[in-house]
């Protein structure tokens, strides 16, 4: 008697911190949009999405040199990060031996925990410097912001790809090594493709990151509202714009930075529409059933 | 009830004893201070010594902007905004500014350059982007790496009005959402150049003297160093109680001398810029 009226407690506790969790997100959404909105009405969308100058205080705002300052910065991090972390999951997963994996794994989660302001400072101390005395430019730049959200982003690609890795049924592992292929042989043609759908969710994770990160980007890509035309270019994100300039925005301005916000939502939507799209259509179906 | 529940229970029993027993006491005069945040330090200290003579004040002081200083104490959500810049006729209306202190904006440069002084007219040019390279200045064969800080920034707003006149900032200068970034991004470059409050100067950058004169206490208390700001107290209409008393308490000798202590210069000699 007393088991039942717990377990319909706890089943009742669930219920309300998922609804919780739900209002929460509908009451930022509709906060976010009520405050842009007014830039819409003003400014109008297509001139807002797609004006490429920003300058406030004379009452121009194009975020469109943002948006692709955010995608630039993204995509780059993402080329440099998704080979090396997925390399690195499938090493520590398959090849690594036991006791290598146990240094291992604890480093790379370390490397998540750091706050991101210390990577920024990293970047400005360390990276900016390197950068523009031995590639070019002013070392503030898509590349040093790229490559500071690279480490930023690996240790959450490397922690869920592994995770998806290691949860390949050993049986496929033992039926391709039965038939006689070489242990990279079954890596690559057996482990890997089944592990596909994980990693790629690894990857729309890492993806949040990267396109959400604020502080370490405003430190060293150089927040220029311009659209760059070499990777040592400096660009603004979406999200630098807002955290930028937040403090002093007021009227227009201040709705500006909603819309700001209203398009990183819509960036981000977008983003992981295409990339769920894709972790279901690699989805592997094996006796009637999803992997 | 079983042992891990009479827990639970006991702990927020606990959290919550502890909660009503630290709880601020509403027996507390409270200051609401935000704003600026080259004032910010100023204004953290100063509030640390006045409720050290008067234990019953409590005195909360935030970064956030000169705008949103304005705009705050316009709003009535703080008691006193911060700035460091006079405002302009558009926002005064019902605000009385207080000058507390004067603060010079240091053209910072890397101490490998060997550049020692510029004219305005040559910082208006290199900011606005007529000047690309060093060496039309006297410095080596190289580009000048623009900085400077964000739209809206207090510090930009002022240098705006006193080097660049009618001129823009060229547009694709670095944008640093920092002063002390502002500093380190000069620090690591020998090409760069940038702005920064004369408060938060430090050795770590080589300070400019412009139009032959060097940015220092004497020289911006007489005038002379053309980039001057104020630092200033805002308050939505004359001032009361406890607010009235700490601001006085600010133009005494005592709190002048805190106000030179953290590298500003006072402005007791002339209180004149009240509405």
């Amino acid at each position: 008697m007393i088991s039942k009226t717990r377990e319909n407690l706890i089943e009742k506790g669930l219920f309300i911190t998922a609804i919780f969790s739900i209002i929460a997100i509908v009451l930022i959404i509709t906060f976010i949009f009520r405050e842009g909105i007014p830039i819409f009405q003003d400014y109008g969308l297509i001139n807002f999405i797609f004006g490429i100058e920003w300058a406030p205080s004379d009452g121009k705002y194009g975020v469109f040199t943002m948006i692709v300052g955010s995608l630039c910065i993204t995509l780059l991090s993402l080329a440099i990060a998704v080979p090396l972390s997925v390399l690195c999951a499938i090493f520590m997963a398959e090849v690594a031996p036991e006791i290598m994996r146990k240094i291992l794994k604890p480093v790379i989660e370390t490397l998540a925990a750091i706050p991101s302001v210390v990577y920024g400072f990293f970047g400005l101390i360390v990276l900016v410097p390197y950068v523009r005395t031995n590639i070019g430019g002013t070392g503030f730049g898509m590349l040093t912001a790229a490559l500071i959200l690279t480490v930023m982003i690996m240790p959450t690609i490397i922690s869920v790809s592994e995770d998806a890795i290691r949860s390949v049924p050993l049986e496929y592992k033992e039926a391709s090594l039965a038939l006689g292929a070489t242990h990279w042989q079954t890596i690559r043609k057996v482990i890997f493709p089944a592990a596909i759908p994980g990693i790629i969710t690894s990857i729309i994770l890492g993806m949040g990151r990267a396109i959400g990160e604020t502080l370490a980007v405003i430190m060293v890509a150089g927040n220029v509202t311009q659209i760059p035309s070499s990777i040592l270019d400096p660009v603004r994100a979406l999200t630098s714009n807002i955290a930028l300039e937040m403090g002093y925005a007021t009227g227009l301005h201040y709705s500006a930075l909603f819309g700001t916000a209203i398009i990183l939502f819509m960036v981000i939507m977008v983003l992981l529409v295409i990339a769920n799209y894709f972790h279901y259509k690699k989805k592997i179906v094996i006796g009637g059933g999803y992997l | 009830m079983d042992v891990k529940t009479r827990n639970i229970l006991v702990l927020i029993i606990i959290i919550a004893l502890a909660y009503f027993m630290i709880k601020p006491g509403s027996d507390y005069e409270r200051i609401e201070i935000a704003g600026s945040t080259s004032v910010q330090p100023v204004a953290e200290k100063l509030a640390e010594e006045y409720m050290k003579d008067h234990p019953n004040v409590r005195i909360n002081v935030q970064g956030g902007g000169s705008g949103m200083g304005i705009r705050t104490v316009q709003q009535g959500v703080v008691d006193i905004g911060t700035s460091s810049k006079a405002l302009k006729p558009d926002e005064k209306n019902g605000l009385k500014e207080y000058v507390i202190g004067k603060d010079g904006i240091v053209i910072a440069v890397n101490h490998q350059n060997p550049v020692d002084d510029l004219t305005t007219e040559e910082l208006r040019d290199i900011f606005s982007g007529k000047i690309r390279n060093w060496k039309e200045v006297g410095g080596p064969d190289a580009e000048i790496h623009v900085i400077v800080r964000e739209e809206g920034s207090g510090t930009r707003s002022s240098f705006k009005s006193l080097v660049m006149k009618d001129e823009k900032i060229r547009s694709d200068a670095i944008v640093q959402g920092s002063t002390e970034s502002v500093k380190q991004a000069i620090k690591s470059d020998p090409y760069a150049i940038g702005f920064v409050s004369m408060a938060h100067m430090s050795s770590d950058v080589k300070a400019l003297e412009v139009n032959g004169i060097t940015p220092s206490e004497t020289t911006i208390a007489d005038g002379s160093y053309p980039l001057v700001v104020p630092f200033e107290f805002i308050t939505r209409g004359e001032p009361v109680g406890v607010v009235k008393d700490f601001i006085e308490w600010v133009f005494s000798p005592e709190g002048q001398a805190i106000v030179r202590s953290q590298k500003v210069v006072p402005a007791i000699a002339n209180v004149s810029d009240d509405t």
